[in-house]
């Protein structure tokens, strides 16, 4: 595997929960950025990086609009907004439609991610109820970069990563608990 | 390797055909959702091949039309972010009411569920009577859309969750009538908005205004665009007059920021004398 240039996780119900054991496993002085795409309702906005930075010593935060995008940072994709990576390792935020039903979709921000990173990108599609992130683990593949799934057998609900499963040459699949052992060992 | 439909370098021949031949700037425009759109609309319409899809925009004013109509994202709402709608009826409003005359711009309308909400607050405040919505956007059919005022009945719901949210105490369905699958707002809304065209790319200052609302509309332009968008609406501000936008942008970069003042929590700045 190249060096990893940003790690992107995407999940939505039953993903919560992973990370939160994940997060304060992972060393606080990885050399790329975590940009992390949860399904979650619209309104309760700053709740979620809020109850992550309470796991880890990297500084978690909402990713804004036309921010940098900054090695060792937890960046959330804020509410209702698909969160896109632009060429300029920026963030820019849309209000376009919902894409599989979401907003912010974890397609939209692999897919732009994909051509940004290339072959330095890693994707990771944790457990979830709809076929989000398949997509674009698909395009992930077709840049290069890496696609990982939770295990689906290990995984609140399946359908997600199985999906992906199904439909993308995954490069591993990892139980919760080797996630972080993994990502420490990207660099 | 599959290659994407559309790449970089043909979004920016595309932009730079519009420029030229129409006189739209699209290159202040944040890069990777204008392309999604694009790949978005090439896949949608089954274009065979990109010269086929660049001649058609140069050369077809209709499919020129839909080509601005598509790659810019129209998605809206009434009384989106309660919150914000609240502090405009508990905060703003009331103090732009001790005005003989409330001039509100509304840029950026898309197909008006916004001027429709932001005009009943105005009716409850008893202020709609000396009040002029000026909404505008680059699209002229989202306009057109706007002038009808009517939205989807399935909608209503939502919107009516959303107002009672944002403080509304009325019956919301009492702000429309229900004709088939429609809700059409009421006329006394309609003819206190003025609709028309305005880009905010290239077009000048048109009137000085108490409160100037853009929501949702520079998250797609880069911050050089933002930069001169923010001095427009500041050329465009009477003082003490309000600034809004939307939940995820700010002034906090521009040069105009230290004449402002923030509002609470909301994204609303009121221009200092
Ligand atoms: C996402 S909508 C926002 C609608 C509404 N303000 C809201 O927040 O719900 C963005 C609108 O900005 C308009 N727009 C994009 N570029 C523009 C420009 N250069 N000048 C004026 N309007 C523009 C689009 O046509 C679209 O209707």
């Amino acid at each position: 595997m190249e060096n990893c240039e940003a790690l992107i996780i995407g999940g939505s119900a039953g993903s919560l929960d992973v990370l939160l054991r994940v997060l304060p496993a992972i060393r606080p002085d990885i050399k790329f950025p975590v940009i992390i795409v949860i399904h979650r309702k619209h309104g309760a906005d700053s709740l979620l990086p809020e109850l992550l930075s309470g796991r880890t010593r990297m500084e978690v935060k909402e990713a804004e609009e036309k921010e940098e995008i900054v090695p060792g940072t937890v960046y959330v994709a804020p509410s209702d907004y698909h969160l896109l990576v632009e060429l300029n390792r920026t963030f820019s935020l849309d209000y376009s439609e919902k894409v599989n039903y979401s907003r912010p979709a974890i397609d939209v921000t692999f897919q732009t991610a994909a051509e940004v990173y290339k072959r330095k990108l890693v994707c990771l599609l944790l457990s979830g109820s709809n076929s989000d992130g398949v997509n674009g683990l698909k395009t992930v593949k077709e840049w290069g970069g890496t696609a990982i799934i939770q295990n689906p057998e290990t995984a609140q609900v399946a359908f997600m990563p199985q999906q992906a499963k199904q439909h993308v040459k995954i490069d591993r699949i990892l139980n919760i608990e080797d996630m972080a052992e993994f990502i420490n060992l990207l660099s | 390797m599959e290659l994407p439909l559309i790449s970089d370098e043909q979004v920016e021949i595309l932009l730079s055909d519009l420029l030229e031949h129409y006189g739209y700037d699209f290159t202040g425009y944040s890069k990777a959702s204008l392309k999604r759109r694009v790949i978005r609309l090439y896949s949608l319409d089954k274009i065979p091949g990109f010269a086929e899809f660049r001649y058609k925009i140069i050369n077809d004013n209709v499919y020129f039309k839909r080509f601005v109509e598509q790659i810019t994202v129209n998605v809206t709402e009434m009384f989106r972010d309660p919150v914000f709608f609240k502090t405009l009826r508990d905060v703003v409003l009331p103090r732009l009411g001790t005005y003989p005359f409330i001039r509100i711009w509304l840029a950026g309308c898309s197909t008006g569920e916004e001027a429709y909400s932001i005009a009943i607050l105005l009716k409850e405040l008893n202020l709609l009577h000396k009040s002029l919505i000026y909404a505008t956007d680059l699209n002229p059919s989202v306009l057109e859309k706007a002038g009808q005022g009517m939205f989807q009945l399935s909608y209503m719901k939502q919107y009516s969750e959303n107002y009672i949210l944002s403080g509304g105490k009325n019956d919301f369905s009492s702000y429309y009538t229900a004709k088939y699958s429609l809700a059409k707002f009421n006329d006394e809304l309609r003819g206190k908005m003025i609709f028309s065209t305005h880009n905010l790319v290239s077009d000048h200052s048109f009137n000085e205004f108490q409160l100037i609302l853009c929501r949702n509309v520079l998250i797609y332009f880069d911050r050089d665009l933002q930069h001169k968008v923010l001095e427009l609406f500041d050329d465009s501000l009477e003082d003490l007059g309000y600034l809004a936008l939307g939940t995820k942008e700010t002034i906090d970069f521009s040069r105009i920021s230290r004449k402002y003042k923030r509002l609470q929590s909301e994204k609303i700045w009121r221009k200092t004398n």
